[in-house]
């Protein structure tokens, strides 16, 4: 969208921060929308009045900050990160949302859908998920509120992400793998979107980040907005100050945009969000949608994508399954538009490199998705020495220990060989 | 300078399947473009349209969510040779008229590629008198249907079991050509029975419409299409075309074989 001139990104950003998106069309400026086949019109227009009744009446807001403390674990620690700091010449903070139930950010979302699926009456719940992450989340929230849980998964990333599959089958849910188009994220969408065609008003779709149809990219920024409230209010009351600069990784872009949200209107703090760069900026080698794609629609909004001239989708890699994905919310592609959040890509290899420093400055093992918000971090601070950094840490590295195997420790143990001959 | 204007392509649609459902439902057949192979596609087009009353063309798209296992796979088959709507245009402009009107279906994002003032003129030159657009929504269909209004060519909505009564008169007031009446919720291709419910919703549909009614998702006997006749102008058929093409089989005997036996 460089065809913007400064006024209506000014116009763009004002709106913004004054709630006025999403619209009555559900739009972010002129992001977003329901692209969604005739079927399941009806459904999203009960979930949206659902939404309207329920998200934010009080009882039902009294009801999700009960499971979010006595069962989510919340609110989650915010960590003076001071050898990661000393080590990049900065006042570091992480966000430790890999400190809540079932090891990320997930869940703040998925526990909250569960209690809206059952208060809007549904006999089942389906989910998609591409780390595993969501759908370890959904299973949990699921068994928590008593609803029968189904996740699709594309079989590559049951393969990346395999200890999560077993979590989830302990959960009770039913998995079942993805073994059509990239079976990645975006075949679990697609499959997950068909299921929910099948049966749109006794199933409840649980979307797990903020892409899709409207409602969704509002309803998932809402149920993760707490992340980055949390989060400002701890920083306030520990330094008395805001942030210079945020960081969050963004692959469908909700602990993003959990965190962004609240610091939008707050013009001092810049905000940078981290896509996955893979291993370079040609299509098909990275998932970096906002800095490399075009706008188009895919699975219902019309946002930013990674597409070729005839308006295919692109197949997309990243080291981490959770930002393997060719799209991204809709709110994402407005605060970029506007000027207000840049987007930038962090390698595969930054965002190892990010996971062992982690690991061995601070005793945290991040989730390689995390890693990317990391690896940017630490980019900032070489050229604004001295700054105050906060960082979402969206979720704990156990479930990429296949993936770190091959890689990581493979280095650590040639390297202890080496060490030993 | 008063000859009377040639029909709008809409209305060669809405002609033909009215002329057929004179003998029992229209068949609009439906076909990926270039499925199984891209260097047939115009000898497999003009087979089908010989034998159908309306063709509707596939345009391959990477991620068709409304489509069952069938269309996804021709569609993967496709791409895999290279078609692309561009492509599918300059085919159907290069060759011979055939007699059915033809409508493209495609998803969204294809189209918004190619630019919608820039896809109706082709469309005009390729002959195309319609588009089915999947994932696009009466509501968000706006401006897609401006500039192929003004070349006369039809935006088809659909119609499902759950559309509220209020929405389907509206959805039904701003088609062109025919409304596509879904007859079940769920993706193409899977075979079903035609109860009592679905009859009394495509009576409800007939009612609202200007234009033909036209069933289609899970339809691929001849008892379905019987079934159907007298609630419908006519039937799409889909996935099982789909098949026969893949198997090899001549679509014209099997379209055939689909229509009620000569009185």
């Amino acid at each position: 969208m460089s065809s913007l001139g400064e006024a209506d990104r000014k116009r763009l950003l004002a709106d913004s921060i004054a709630g006025k998106f999403p619209d009555a069309r559900g739009r972010f400026g002129p992001f977003g929308g329901r692209y969604v086949p005739e079927t399941l019109i009806p459904a999203i227009e009960r979930l949206e009045a659902g939404l309207r009744t329920h998200l934010h009446a009080s009882d039902f807001q009294r009801e999700l900050a009960d499971e979010l403390q006595g069962w989510v674990g919340r609110p989650t620690a915010l960590t003076h990160a001071k050898r990661l700091g000393a080590r990049w010449g900065a006042d570091v903070w992480l966000k430790r949302e890999d400190l809540a139930h079932t090891g990320a950010h997930k869940i703040n979302n998925a526990i909250g859908q569960a209690l809206l699926a059952r208060r809007l009456g549904a006999r089942r719940v389906v989910a998609e998920t591409g780390a595993g992450q969501h759908g370890v989340a959904s299973a949990a929230a699921c068994a928590r509120v008593g609803l029968p849980c189904t996740v699709y998964m594309g079989e590559i990333d049951m393969e990346r992400q395999a200890p999560n599959v077993g979590r989830m089958r302990l959960l009770g849910a039913e998995v079942v793998p993805v073994t059509e188009g990239d079976r990645t994220l975006r075949a679990a969408v697609d499959e997950a979107l068909r299921d929910w065609v099948a049966d749109p008003l006794g199933t409840y779709y649980l979307l797990g980040s903020a892409i899709g149809p409207h409602p969704y990219p509002y309803l998932v920024r809402e149920l993760q907005t707490i992340i980055g409230r949390e989060a400002r209010a701890q920083l306030l009351e520990r330094t008395g100050e805001l942030p210079d600069a945020l960081f969050a990784c963004v692959g469908g872009g909700s602990n993003s945009i959990g965190l962004f949200h609240p610091f939008v209107a707050d013009a001092s703090v810049e905000i940078v969000g981290i896509e996955a760069g893979g291993r370079g900026p040609a299509l098909g080698e990275n998932s970096a949608s906002l800095a490399l794609g075009r706008p188009g629609v895919l699975q219902g909004a019309y946002s930013l994508l990674l597409q070729d001239p005839h308006g295919q989708i692109q197949e997309t890699h990243s080291i981490s399954a959770g930002l393997d994905y060719p799209g991204v919310g809709p709110e994402h592609a407005l605060l970029q538009a506007a000027g207000r959040v840049r987007y930038e890509a962090a390698s595969d290899d930054e965002a190892l490199a990010a996971v062992l420093e982690c690991c061995q400055s601070e005793g945290i093992l991040p989730a390689l998705e995390s890693a990317h918000a990391l690896a940017g971090a630490r980019r900032w601070a070489a050229t604004h020495p001295g700054k105050r950094i906060l960082i979402g840490l969206s979720g704990r590295g156990d479930k990429d220990m296949p993936t770190l195997q091959r890689t990581l420790i493979a280095q650590l143990e040639a390297a202890g060989r080496r060490g030993a001959a | 300078m008063n000859a009377p204007a040639a029909p709008a392509p809409h209305e060669r649609i809405t002609a033909a399947i009215r002329a057929a459902a004179q003998r029992g439902p229209a068949l609009v057949a439906f076909m990926t473009a270039g499925f199984p192979r891209r260097d047939t596609f115009r000898a497999q087009l003009t087979a089908v349209a010989a034998a159908a009353d309306v063709v509707e063309i596939g345009v391959p798209f990477t991620d068709p969510m409304a489509d069952g296992v069938t269309i996804q796979r021709s569609s993967r088959a496709a791409l895999a040779q290279g078609v692309t709507l561009r492509w599918i245009l300059e085919e159907l402009a290069a060759m011979p008229a055939v007699k059915a009107p033809l409508l493209l279906m495609s998803y969204l994002n294809p189209l918004l590629a190619f630019g919608y003032d820039e896809l109706a003129a082709a469309a005009e030159r390729a002959r195309v008198a319609g588009f089915i657009v999947p994932d696009l929504p009466f509501d968000e269909g706006g401006d897609l249907r401006r500039a192929l209004e003004a070349r006369g060519i039809a935006l088809v909505q659909m119609a499902t079991p759950v559309t509220t009564p209020a929405r389907l008169a509206k959805v039904c007031g701003a088609c062109r050509g025919f409304v596509y009446a879904v007859t079940m919720t769920g993706t193409t291709g899977r075979h079903v029975a035609v109860p009592d419910e679905v009859i009394a919703y495509l009576d409800r549909v007939r009612a609202v419409s200007a234009v033909p009614v036209c069933a289609g998702f899970g339809i691929r006997s001849r008892e379905q299409v019987a079934r159907l006749a007298g609630h419908v102008d006519g039937v799409v058929v889909g996935s099982a075309l789909v098949e026969v093409l893949e198997r090899g089989e001549d679509p014209a005997a099997w379209l055939g074989s689909l229509r009620p036996d000569p009185a």
